[in-house]
């Protein structure tokens, strides 16, 4: 065996032993586990409550389960996907992990106050736990007033409350990642020469920053709201139940872009590895997440054209909302470039890819339905945008996580996990979440409303697709934890650079020493150069 | 239309919903459009260009300018032609003809209270004349709601505290459904109802059933004088209020030199928030009734007032409902 195929001696995993040396960690790549550990949790119970909700849908009638325990676990559902999965999946888990990496840095610029950032999370995220084991709450995750602040009589306070304090969590990594691009880049590795997963992250970070005060503050609103009885939202006591949705998606809409700017920069790594080939039109995709970061501030009133705002305002986002479609559009139009003349092949993070490639452009496309008004009206609040945003959502933020997480996790641990299963799991999550998630585009058009605990039977057999799509999605979920958790002793050590890849993260060892570098590197090249002496590397074994 | 026994559209049975049908498939070309080129694309140079031995890398391509451009400008030139065409039927979606019949909807938790000019109210249920634009004055009791007519194409928020407005005219006789589309607590998706579209004879013998205690605008007469409005509100004018005679659609001073035009959210603002907007030359002497008067009263009480203004166009034409093809309103604007 090759030396660069053992695993080291010694590596970040093992460096320090016991509980303390985890709970106390500054270690970046320690951070990310922490926090793919809690986020994992998050997913699971997330997770669940799907199953719940699927369940109860496969029959027009309320009958499995009660209306305010439906109502409760879509919130639930929403709840921790959105919060405590997909806002830290990417940046908190890969983004810990790889920044430092990817700019031959030893850390971020701030060690303590990463590892802060997480204490925080969990805080927040007991806070939210505490409420579902202490009844739930039933307010959408959305927490329209004056529902959440008058009429819901669920633990909304500490829902609230979670979410409020695990905003921070992401505005500290935000922060610190902004530090660290700026600060802590290897000498020679200038801002063209960054991966474009630094890009995204870039992009996102600023999001986190400038977009997580504003939830923050709305949220505090409906607290003291619902706790002191101020009347902000209120009617009867002049306040205006409209104005929280304003503030609401202020920061709810870019929201969405904090979840699926990352992914998009994990596709660009990966489709530029297993093509061989740098990534088409550079500039072009690292600017097209800064504009998306930008445009996205811009748009959100999108989710309001039935809400009484007036003609010429929903006028206004409708134009607006178009203008986030061309980044996108010219992101996915220079990864199928990158494609071309490369030397492709297909392992698992390849698959995942491809399957976001499929997944984000309906989702992409679909949002046209909703940007554009004459259509809005009808689609507002129906399968439809149920439909839409999973597809963003999952189908783009969750692919691209995924896809990361195979991509990566040789460096992480040093192993391989098993390569027939990993194909099996990314066709089976893509299979079942298109009979999912398909069906749920005409039952919007055909008028259901979403966040519905009966149906009429007209909808039945396009939820009963959904449903049986739900749970091949769900063992194409679980079959990764079982090949994970596997190759963690089982799996073949994976070598420096199992992939051919071209990014600095590959020219450490897997798993990396606690330092990561123990020559600061320089950087003399271009991104995305390969040659066929690394190319040729990883079949050594 | 349907497809493999599943149904892909609901029933066409507004004026709107061809229109909307048609923009929606309009999209779903140019959609279906640019996702095959993308997946085709993906597939071929996933076969045309898989590694054919380990040591293989992909040519160096950095980009390509006019290309970026043209696949930045193109999209950018379709999505200008839905955003107009998708303004355009929303314009006419949002703007209710001055003769049309008018309605008004209160959503409450879990239930639609509708009530008809004539007097009519129901429950869940909304008869309406074939071929007769109806518009619709929503309002909400307690949380927000959202009506939703899917035949029709059409809904808006049902906002507590303030009124919002819909609009259709129905062009096939039927029973459709009605949805609330705001999640609202614990029976929201049992907020739902239908609405009947008759026809205009049917619709005529359906009012002839019954409205006990009058139209709309003669219980808000009845209320204006168990509220005491009365007394205050002379038609002479020289009491203490102003008169409330011919003001619908005239503009107004105020105290602090502003005008505003009078329409139904100024008259609502000004009965439940009687201090909001003080008329110049009144006193603020006039009582809150936020909390003593119930949204269908509200809307009585409005009515009633518009019947003190006979000319303007905010108030639906007088002519007997159910004559169709109605009268064009008659007035100067």
């Amino acid at each position: 065996m090759d030396a660069t195929h053992a695993i080291p001696a010694v590596h970040y995993l093992n460096a320090t032993h016991g509980l303390k040396s985890w709970l106390l960690t500054k270690d970046h790549k320690r951070i990310g586990i922490l926090y793919l550990i809690s986020i994992s949790i998050a997913f699971f119970l997330g997770g669940l409550f799907a199953v719940g909700v699927r369940l109860e849908l496969l029959t027009p009638a309320g009958d499995l389960l009660q209306a305010d325990t439906y109502n409760k676990f879509f919130t639930m559902h929403g709840v921790m996907m959105v919060f405590f999965f997909l806002i830290p999946s990417v940046p908190a888990v890969l983004g810990n992990f790889l920044l430092p990496q990817m700019l031959g840095a030893k850390d971020v610029a701030f060690p303590k106050i990463n590892l802060l950032s997480w204490y925080i999370f969990v805080i927040g995220m007991s806070f939210t736990l505490f409420a579902m084991v202490a009844g739930g709450v039933d307010t959408g995750w959305t927490f329209y007033t004056p529902y959440s602040a008058a009429a819901s009589n669920t633990n909304v306070v500490p829902t609230a409350l979670g979410i409020f304090i695990a905003g921070f969590s992401s505005i500290l990594t935000g922060l610190n990642f902004l530090v660290t691009i700026h600060r802590m880049r290897a000498p020679g590795l200038t801002w063209f020469r960054l991966p474009l997963f630094v890009w995204a992250h870039y992009a996102t970070s600023l999001i986190q920053v400038l977009g997580t005060p504003v939830v923050a503050i709305t949220i505090l609103m409906v607290f003291v709201e619902r706790a002191f009885g101020f009347g902000i939202f209120d009617p009867t006591r002049g306040g205006d139940p409209v104005l929280f949705q304003h503030l609401f998606w202020f920061y709810s809409h870019p929201a969405v872009y904090i979840m699926i700017l990352p992914a998009m920069g994990v596709i660009s790594e990966i489709i530029s590895t297993f093509s061989r080939k740098t990534v088409f039109g550079y500039s072009f995709v690292a600017f097209s997440s800064l504009a998306i970061a930008v445009f996205g501030f811009i748009v959100w009133a999108h989710h309001m054209f039935v809400s009484g705002i007036s003609i010429y305002a929903a006028m206004v986002f409708s134009f607006l909302s178009f203008s986030v479609a061309i980044p996108s559009a010219v992101k996915t139009f220079n990864w199928t470039a990158t494609l071309y003349k490369g030397a492709i092949s297909f392992e698992t993070p390849m698959l995942y890819v491809y399957g976001f490639m499929g997944l984000f452009l309906i989702g992409g496309l679909t949002g046209l339905f909703l940007a554009t008004l004459g259509t809005d009206i009808h689609l507002h609040d129906t399968y439809f945008v149920v439909a839409h945003f999973h597809y963003i959502m999952v189908g783009g933020a969750i692919m691209g996580y995924l896809g990361g997480l195979h991509f990566w996790w040789p460096k992480m641990v040093g192993r391989m996990y098993n390569e027939f299963l990993s194909r099996l799991s990314a066709l089976l999550v893509f299979v079942g979440f298109n009979l999912t998630f398909f069906p749920q585009f005409v039952l919007g058009y055909l008028g259901m409303p979403r966040r519905y605990h009966m149906y009429v039977d007209e909808f039945q057999v396009l939820n009963v697709m959904s449903s049986a799509g739900a749970s091949v999605l769900g063992i194409g979920y679980l079959l990764p934890a079982v090949y994970f958790l596997w190759s963690l002793k089982k799996g073949a050590p994976a070598g420096n650079n199992p992939w051919g890849a071209s990014g600095l993260e590959w020219t450490n060892s897997s798993p990396p020493p606690t330092e990561n570098f123990h020559v600061t590197p320089v950087v003399t090249h271009e991104p995305y150069e390969y040659t066929p002496h690394v190319a040729r590397e990883k079949h050594v074994v | 239309m349907r497809s493999f026994g599943i149904p892909l559209f609901p029933e066409q049975a507004s004026t709107f919903a061809a229109d909307v049908d048609a923009l929606y498939l309009f999209i779903i070309a140019v959609s279906a459009f640019f996702a095959l080129l993308v997946v085709v694309a993906v597939i071929v140079f996933g076969v045309k260009y898989r590694r054919r031995h380990d040591g293989e890398i992909g040519e160096r391509i950095e980009g390509n300018l006019p290309l970026e451009l043209l696949w930045s400008i193109i999209p950018a030139a379709i999505t200008m032609v839905m955003f107009g065409w998708g303004a355009s039927v929303y314009y006419h979606l949002r703007r209710p003809p001055d003769e049309a019949l008018r309605v008004y909807a209160v959503g409450k938790q879990w239930m639609w209270k509708f009530q008809h000019t004539e007097g009519q109210r129901e429950i869940n249920e909304l008869h309406v004349p074939v071929g007769r634009p109806v518009r619709v004055t929503v309002t909400s009791e307690d949380v927000i709601h959202s009506l939703y007519f899917p035949s029709f194409r059409t809904k808006i928020d049902a906002i507590p505290g303030r009124y919002t407005e819909l609009w259709f005219e129905a062009t096939k006789p039927g029973t459709y459904h009605i949805f609330c589309t705001e999640y609202c607590g614990t029976k929201h998706s049992g907020m739902i109802g239908s609405v009947y579209v008759l026809e205009p004879a049917e619709y005529q013998s359906w009012l002839a059933g019954g409205a006990g205690g009058g139209s709309l605008a003669e219980r808000g007469s009845r209320l204006f004088s168990e509220l005491a409005c009365n007394t205050c509100h002379l038609d002479t004018g020289q009491g203490r209020g102003p008169s409330l005679n011919n003001i619908i659609g005239q503009p107004v001073a105020l105290q602090d030199d502003s005008v505003v035009i009078v329409d139904e959210a100024y008259l609502r603002e000004s009965i439940l928030n009687s201090q909001a907007k003080i008329v110049k030359g009144y006193q603020p002497l006039m009582p809150t009734f936020q909390g003593l008067i119930s949204e269908e009263g509200l809307a009585a009480l409005i009515e009633h007032l518009k019947s003190l203004s006979p000319q303007s166009t905010l108030v639906p034409s007088a002519a007997p409902p159910g004559d169709a093809p109605p009268t064009p309103p008659q007035q100067e604007r």
